[in-house]
């Protein structure tokens, strides 16, 4: 194989020019008006050259990453500009022109593998199809070759695993074999368009070094999307800063972590710099004594669990998807009877069951989802959704409760401008302030935020945190927050609960939980953060690879 | 995007006057109808024209329903527009007459089915449990037996009046309504806002009417008008058998049998009610095509 250069970072020929966009201009159509998405956006990229599109969720990212193949998604056309691949005006060629580059020279991995496998077909038949459509090599070659793929993406068992489905393998594996299927072709091309925003910190690491090394490795050029600074720091030559669909800076990456020119990319760099003064514990409002639940009678989820919610205070708790995190959150409001072990609130046993508990039980414990667009019924207006809890608990109607809803609309920073907007018409943020309202409508003593920031873009994070920190100062509630990134661990808590496979690993306060010597799980955990240094992953993979961990990732 | 930004639509909103965002329904309904297909427009005319036709019967239609007014088998033209039946009553009032029973008798009966078949469906979806799997295993009894033999069976053991045939037609009929609603519901029931409605403490009532219900409308909605069209056939058959609406009132399926000897004498005066009943389910079928079409989100 002639292709497989040498893998060594840092000594990368950049070739010729691959890709170049011209003042590309993209609009969308929404209620039978057609509004620019991308409003004249420039981008030149050479062989083997990877250039970081960040920006918040809006601001064209995907749509450039798409146009780059010359594909504008439904609802979305091209309203001006050029797109010259290696010599080829997409946007001149036919239909049949294109689709022939696509697969073949151009691969795009996607952001969500789970979603973009076909459930019903093993992963080999699916990593080979297209090379087997444009006839590039047959049956039995294409399967070593993709064999090799998956050996060089690291992917356990590389021999089995394409006999698999997709259910059958971790989104870890899944975004791997996502990537060995965009390389089969051995693209020129590769766009990334988010590939480890769905994953766990522990595995992002994996995914991350594999893609990194698999681009240097056949010297394929990539365009690779994401709103994590950290994560395109260690990934990206260059670096695209993009707003409302126009291009606000461009650099090489250490120039521009070490000297960004303008405003907003300032403002994208201090995002992580929010932080808490850690604050004692007092008396306890919550504690979970010796949980142990499961789900049927078989899986244990949780294992012997105790946890201590001090009143007024923040309690982070961190780990990996599967930890038993949320499982937590379902014991304690009652969905999930634990099997041993009781729920202490303010001093009384609470009974195990939902059903059992009292309303104004109910109403004292209140939680904050993950999806601020499920958590909303798309049916009901703000109004509904604040109104509702108002009147169940306290009975409150008409001018009453109109005259709260507007106060509580003030305390998240909006107006009664929007009271009668449906969740539709709400941005992803401002879904989430209603979502908090909606629990403060309540006047709850405690409030469990189930990972309330991870769908969010960093900017809206920071201030959905400061939110909650301010309403924490001036209402005293106390938060339960299950989360599984550590920056945001870092901004809020005051006292941190590392929980991995349905234990706690580690619990008290900040300080001495983030500051070493750690448990190895909490080692595993806080190293795999991205940091915005560049050389932060070269340099963790260098020093896991000299030290074995104790602990692997859940991924093996 | 802006967290505080405010649209200015929404700055023209005045303070605490909440209900000014429901923007007009009837100019939003206007815009979905200007853009609505051929099909739909036909369909949804020769409705009108239907309801229209049931609602004023008596006012439209020459002759009563009943009377005798002419001689057996008259043929078209001059007094009698479309001829006279087997006992000499004027074929277009029975028509009309008949758009009010037959499509009146339909809607009553589609009505029961749904909610009946919708409430058991909704309960079972949230629910679950051992409830759901008897409700569940009670309707697949129901279903294994051939509609219309069960009808005809249950119909001579109880007797054929109005009444108990809209109840055994719409229970029967319920058990797919129960289905779609139990389906449907569940993709639903696992969303956090459902479970923060029973964190709420909200009781099973306001989960089914107010959490559930707005989102699992359109498929129902779909789904009623051709269970409609179902129902509607199944009583012209039943009636054909002479089983479903009695005599004297005038229905299409039971004119149909009557005057059937007529088509040996190359009358097409027999086709006229079982065109009506084509006629009417051709055209709901148009219309739930194009709000399925809608509902669906797909894009032409």
């Amino acid at each position: 194989m002639s292709e497989t250069a040498k893998p060594s970072a840092g000594t990368r020929t950049k070739g010729d020019v691959l890709l170049e966009i011209r003042d590309l201009q993209i609009e969308g159509e929404s209620d039978e008006v057609w509004r620019p998405i991308v409003r004249g956006v420039d981008l030149t990229l050479k062989r083997g050259e990877v250039l970081g599109l960040i920006g918040e969720s809006g601001a064209g990212k995907s749509t450039i990453g798409l146009a780059a193949m010359g594909y504008a998604r439904g609802g979305c056309r091209f309203s001006g500009g050029s797109v010259v691949f290696d010599g080829i005006d997409l946007r001149a060629v036919s239909d049949e022109a294109r689709r022939k580059l696509r697969g073949s020279r151009i691969a795009y991995v996607a952001q969500s593998a789970a979603a973009s496998f076909n459930p019903a077909h093993r992963l080999m038949d699916q990593t080979v199809e297209a090379e087997l459509r444009e006839g590039i090599r047959n049956r039995t070659e294409a399967e070593k070759d993709a064999i090799e793929l998956y050996r060089r993406l690291r992917l356990p068992n590389p021999e089995e695993i394409g006999f698999r489905y997709p259910h059958q393998v971790s989104g870890g594996q899944l975004q791997r074999a996502m990537t060995a299927m965009a390389m089969t072709c051995r693209p020129d091309l590769i766009i990334f368009d988010e590939p480890t925003t769905a994953l766990d910190v522990t595995t992002q690491v994996e995914v991350l070094a594999a893609i990194r090394d698999i681009v240097d490795q056949f010297h394929t050029a990539a365009i690779y999307i994401t709103h994590d600074l950290a994560v395109v720091a260690q990934m990206a030559d260059r670096i695209k800063v993009l707003r409302y669909g126009k291009s606000v800076e461009e650099a090489p990456t250490r120039e521009m972590l070490a000297n960004p020119r303008e405003e907003y990319t300032r403002s994208l760099w201090s995002v992580r710099k929010l932080g808490k003064q850690e604050q004692p514990g007092g008396e306890p409002i919550l504690q979970v004594k010796n949980v142990t639940a499961a789900y049927g009678n078989t899986v244990r989820v949780l294992n012997d669990v105790t946890v201590t919610v001090p009143r007024g205070r923040t309690v982070a708790v961190v780990g990996e998807s599967g930890s038993g995190k949320s499982t937590l959150a379902r014991v304690i409001t009652g969905l999930l009877p634990p099997i041993e072990g009781q729920v202490v609130f303010d001093g009384q046993a609470l009974p195990p069951a939902l059903k059992e508990r009292a309303q104004d039980t109910l109403r004292r414990i209140q939680m904050i989802y993950q999806m601020p667009d499920t958590a909303l019924n798309p049916r009901q207006t703000v109004y509904e959704a604040i109104g509702r809890p108002l009147e169940f608990y306290r009975g409150l109607s008409g001018a009453k409760k109109e005259a709260r809803i507007v106060e509580l609309l003030n305390l998240i920073e909006m107006d009664e401008s929007y009271v009668d907007r449906l969740p539709g018409e709400l941005s992803g943020g401002q879904k989430q302030r209603i979502c908090i309202a909606r629990a403060l409508a309540a006047e709850p003593e405690l409030i469990i935020c189930d990972e309330v920031t991870s769908a969010l873009d960093q900017i809206v994070q920071e201030g959905i945190l400061q939110l909650l920190m301010r309403l924490q100062r001036e209402l005293g509630v106390s938060y339960l927050f299950i989360t599984h990134d550590i920056a945001t661990v870092r901004a809020i808590s005051d006292e941190i609960v590392v929980m991995f496979q349905g234990r706690v690993v580690q619990q008290g306060p900040k300080s001495r939980v983030l500051s070493p010597p750690h448990p190895p799980y909490t080692e595993l955990l806080l190293s795999s953060v991205p940091e915005m240094d560049p050389d932060w992953l070269t340099n963790l993979l260098a020093r896991r690879k000299a030290q074995p961990a104790a602990v692997k990732a859940g991924d093996y | 995007m802006s967290e505080s930004a405010h649209s200015p639509q929404s700055a023209l909103v005045a303070a605490g006057q909440p209900q000014i965002s429901r923007r007009g329904r009837a100019a939003r309904i206007w815009r979905v109808l200007r853009k609505a297909p051929p099909t739909a427009w036909f369909g949804l005319v020769v409705i009108g024209v239907y309801l229209f036709a049931a609602v004023f019967a008596p006012l439209l239609a020459p002759y009563s329903e009943t009377e005798l007014v002419g001689g057996a088998f008259e043929p078209w033209g001059g007094q009698f527009l479309l001829g006279t039946d087997q006992l000499g009553r004027d074929m277009l009032s029975r028509l009309i007459y008949g758009a009010r029973n037959t499509v009146g008798i339909a809607f009553l009966t589609t009505m029961l089915s749904f909610l009946l078949g919708g409430a058991l469906g909704l309960v079972a979806a949230i629910s679950g449990g051992w409830l759901d799997q008897v409700l569940g295993r009670s309707v697949d009894v129901l279903m294994s037996i051939p509609q219309l033999i069960f009808a005809l069976v249950l119909l001579s053991i109880v007797g054929s009046s109005v009444v108990n045939l809209i109840v055994i037609i719409a229970v029967l009929d319920s058990t797919r309504v129960f289905r779609l609603s139990r389906s449907v519901a569940q993709g639903v029931v696992v969303m956090d806002y459902v479970e923060a409605a029973r964190l709420r403490g909200e009781k099973l009532p306001w989960i089914m009417r107010r959490e559930i219900l707005p989102n699992i409308m359109p498929p129902l909605v779909a789904e009623f008008g051709l269970r409609f069209c179902f129902v509607f056939l199944t009583i012209s058959a039943l009636s054909f058998l002479g089983l479903g609406i009695q005599p004297p009132t005038a229905d299409w399926g039971s004119m149909v049998r009557d005057n059937a000897a007529l088509i040996t004498y190359g009358d097409v005066t027999p086709l006229l009610p079982a065109g009506a009943i084509a006629l009417l389910t051709v055209a709901v079928n148009f219309v739930v095509d194009w709000f399925l079409h809608k509902t669906s989100g797909l894009r032409e």
